[in-house]
C-alpha cells in the first residue's frame, strides 16, 4: 500500500493513516458524519490480524482506548460531537493516569444533537480539556484528506512520546471530501519501549508489578508519589508541549496588511477567499494553527504587533477567536466570519470564500 | 466447621504493604472478599499473569495491596469495558480480573457488565455486594433491599418509587455469553470456602476460554448498615439471602 496514490475522502484518509502508524486497535460506535471511519476498520483490520470492536456508546468507546492503553498498545477511536462530549471523563483519567491514545472527533454541529453535517463547534472543549480537572492534549487540525492521514501518525508519535491523549479535530466536511491522497509511511524518531503498560507481574522485565491509576490521593505511584507531584508532572509535560509541538502553516504574511487565522475547513475556505482578495490588490495573508493546542499564540502576535488587521474565519460562534485575542494587544482590529455568515441557514450551510471576502473588504477599504 | 485452618490464618504471600489509607471500616468484609480471591490466586498460581482492574469501590484498595500488575479506581462502571480491551489486546495466558462494587457494577456500569457478558468476553467480573453505596456514605443503591434504610430512602426502599432491588448474578446468567454466574457470602469459614469454590472456577472459566464469568459476594457494612458486625453477618443469613439466594446460576462446560 505504501505511496500508493488514492482517491478517498478524509474519514477513510483517517484509516489508512492509523494502519501506517501500525496501530493495534480500534474501538468505536456508529456516529454521523464519521459512520465510514468505523466501517473503514471493520472491514480492513480484522482480515490484518488487527482488533476492531464496535462498542456498546462512546462512552464504552473511551474506556476501551483506556483498556488497550494500559497494556501498551497502539489504539485509536473515531467519533463526532454528541459521542465526544460522552468520552471527557474517562479522557481525563487518560490523561492524569498518563497513557497515549489517538481520538478523532469529526465535528458536527451543536449544541446537542444538532446537525449531522459539517461545523467546528468542539474547538474549545477540545483545546481547553473537556473533562475535570484541568488538564491538556495536543490537538491537531487536519484541512485536507492528505493531512488526516499524515496528522494521524503523527499523533501516533506524540501520544506515545508525551504518554498522554491527542486529538485529530476534523469537521464533517474535511471527513467526506474525495481527494486524491498519497498513502506513506511517516518517519518518526525511535520511542522508549512502555515499560509502564500492565502485561503481569511476572512478564515485566524486572519481575515487579506495574501499578496505573488516576487517584493520586489514594495510591501513590514510583512516578507520581503525591497529588502535588502530579500536578508537576502534568505541569512539565504540558510545558514541554507548548515549547517543542506547536505546528502552523504560513502563507503570504510578507506584505500581508491583514491575516486570516483558521483551521480546518474554514482554512481551505480562507485560501480561495485569499486568492479572490489578491486578484483584487487587497494584500491578505494567513495563519494555518496546526496544533489547536498548543496554540502559535507568537506567530499571531507578531502579525498584530506589525499593525495587521485579523480575521479570524471558524464555524462556530467564535471559539478559536479567544485564542487569537488572547493572543494580540487591546488595539489590535479583529474580525470574524462565523456560523452566523453561513450561505443558508438550514444544515447543509457552509462558510463560503464569497462571505470572507466580503468581510476582508469591509476590513480594508 | 473449616477444616482447612491455614487458609484463614496467616497472610497471602499476595498482600504487600503500601501506604494506601484503609478503606475499611471495622467489620467491613471487603478484606475478607479480596481474601477469597487471593487464596483463589495462589492455588491457581495466577499471580504472575493477572492484571487487575479496580472499579470505584471501598475495595478498590485491594488493588493496590495485593503484588500484581494493577490499575483502578477506573472510570465508575467501567471496569469490563477496559477489561474487555486489556482482553482482546493480551494473549490467552493473561488472567484479567475486574473487582467492583454494586454500585459501580449494577447501577452506573450497568452497560459495561451485561455488554461485556453478552460478547462472552473472557474476563472475570467479581461484584462486592453491601447492598448501598459504602464509599460515600450509605446512600440506596440498586441492590438496596425493600424496605431498607438508608440515607437517600430514610423512610425505606419503596417499590412506587425506588423501584425493586437488581439480582446482578442471576440477570448476568441469562446472557448468551455467560459461562459462569454465581453468589456467595462470606459469613462462616463454610460460606467462605463454598465462595472460594466459585471464585476459583470462574477464573478457571476464563482459563479455559469458554466465556465471561461473573461472582457476586455478599458483603457486610456495619458502619452504613448501623449494625454491630456479628448482627450483620445474622443478617445476611436470615434477611439478605431471601432477595439475594447463594448458588450458581450458570456453569457452562461451552457456550450454547
Amino acid at each position: 500500500m505504501m505511496d500508493e496514490v488514492v482517491f478517498i475522502d478524509g474519514n477513510e484518509a483517517v484509516g489508512w493513516g492509523a494502519l501506517a502508524a501500525d496501530c493495534d486497535a480500534f474501538f468505536g460506535y456508529p456516529i454521523t458524519p464519521q459512520n465510514n471511519i468505523t466501517e473503514w476498520f471493520a472491514k480492513e483490520y480484522p482480515k490484518r490480524g488487527r482488533a476492531f470492536v464496535q462498542t456498546s456508546s462512546e462512552t464504552a468507546s473511551i474506556n476501551w482506548l483506556y483498556g488497550g492503553a494500559s497494556v501498551g498498545k497502539r489504539v485509536i477511536t473515531s467519533t463526532s460531537s454528541p459521542g465526544w462530549a460522552l468520552m471527557q471523563e474517562t479522557l481525563s483519567h487518560m490523561a492524569n493516569t498518563e497513557v497515549p491514545c489517538v481520538i478523532v472527533l469529526v465535528q458536527r454541529g451543536g449544541p446537542g444533537q444538532g446537525t449531522t453535517r459539517h461545523a467546528q463547534m468542539d474547538y474549545t472543549s477540545a483545546t481547553k480539556g473537556g473533562g475535570n480537572g484541568g488538564y491538556k492534549n495536543i490537538v491537531l487540525g487536519p484541512y485536507s484528506a492528505q493531512e488526516a492521514h499524515d496528522l494521524v501518525q503523527v499523533a501516533f508519535y506524540l501520544a506515545d512520546k508525551y504518554i498522554n491523549p491527542v486529538i485529530v479535530l476534523s469537521d464533517g466536511i474535511i471527513g467526506t471530501t474525495l481527494e486524491t491522497v498519497t498513502l506513506k509511511k511517516l518517519e518518526f524518531e525511535k520511542l522508549p519501549e512502555k515499560d509502564w503498560a500492565l502485561r503481569g507481574k511476572g512478564r515485566q522485565k524486572d519481575k515487579k508489578r506495574r501499578v496505573l491509576t488516576s487517584a493520586q490521593g489514594l495510591v501513590p505511584t514510583p512516578r507520581n508519589p503525591s497529588f502535588v507531584a502530579l500536578q508537576n508532572t502534568l505541569f512539565e509535560k504540558h510545558s514541554t508541549m507548548e515549547r517543542e509541538e506547536i505546528r502552523y502553516e504560513t502563507y503570504q504574511l510578507e506584505d500581508a496588511d491583514l491575516v486570516l487565522v483558521a483551521y480546518g475547513y474554514s482554512a481551505r475556505v480562507s485560501m480561495e477567499a485569499m486568492s479572490q482578495a489578491r486578484g483584487i490588490g487587497l494584500k491578505v495573508g494567513m495563519i494555518r494553527p496546526v496544533t489547536l493546542w498548543p496554540f502559535p499564540y507568537q506567530q499571531v502576535k507578531e502579525q498584530a504587533k506589525k499593525g495587521n488587521k485579523i480575521l479570524v474565519v471558524e464555524d462556530s460562534l467564535g471559539q478559536m477567536l479567544m485564542d487569537v485575542k488572547m493572543a494580540c494587544d487591546d488595539g489590535t482590529e479583529i474580525g470574524l466570519v462565523s456560523c452566523l455568515d453561513r450561505h443558508e441557514v438550514m444544515e447543509g450551510g457552509a462558510i463560503y470564500p464569497e462571505k470572507v471576502l466580503d468581510k476582508i473588504r469591509a476590513m480594508m477599504e | 466447621m473449616n477444616d482447612n485452618k491455614e487458609l484463614v490464618a496467616g497472610t497471602p504471600k499476595i498482600k504487600i504493604n503500601v501506604p494506601v489509607p484503609l478503606a475499611f471500616c471495622q467489620g467491613c468484609q471487603h478484606g475478607s472478599a479480596t481474601r477469597v480471591i487471593w487464596d483463589s490466586l495462589e492455588d491457581l498460581g495466577l499471580e504472575d499473569r493477572i492484571i487487575w482492574v479496580g472499579g470505584v469501590t471501598c475495595g478498590t484498595v485491594s488493588a493496590f495491596i495485593s503484588d500484581v500488575d494493577a490499575i483502578g479506581p477506573v472510570p465508575h462502571g467501567r471496569a469490563p469495558d477496559i477489561a474487555s480491551a486489556m482482553r482482546r489486546l493480551s494473549d490467552k495466558e493473561t488472567i484479567i480480573i475486574t473487582y467492583q462494587g454494586d454500585g459501580d457494577a449494577i447501577a452506573i456500569g450497568t452497560e459495561s457488565l451485561i455488554q461485556a457478558a453478552a460478547r462472552a468476553e473472557r474476563i472475570t467480573v467479581f461484584m462486592v455486594n453491601n447492598v448501598n453505596y459504602g464509599t460515600t456514605g450509605g446512600q440506596m443503591a440498586p441492590t438496596t433491599l425493600i424496605g431498607q434504610k438508608t440515607t437517600t430512602s430514610p423512610t425505606g426502599r419503596g417499590t412506587n418509587k425506588e423501584g425493586f432491588p437488581i439480582n446482578a448474578a442471576e440477570l448476568v446468567a441469562v446472557l448468551g455469553g455467560t459461562a459462569y454466574s454465581a453468589r456467595g457470602s462470606l459469613t462462616s469459614p463454610a460460606n467462605y470456602n463454598k465462595t472460594k469454590k466459585y471464585v476459583k472456577k470462574a477464573l478457571q472459566k476464563q482459563i479455559d476460554d469458554i466465556g465471561f464469568s461473573f461472582v457476586e459476594i455478599l458483603s457486610a457494612c456495619p458502619a452504613n448498615w448501623g449494625m454491630p458486625p456479628v448482627e450483620c453477618l445474622k443478617w445476611i443469613d436470615n434477611t439478605l439471602t431471601k432477595q439475594y439466594p447463594l448458588g450458581e446460576f450458570k456453569d457452562l462446560d461451552a457456550l450454547v
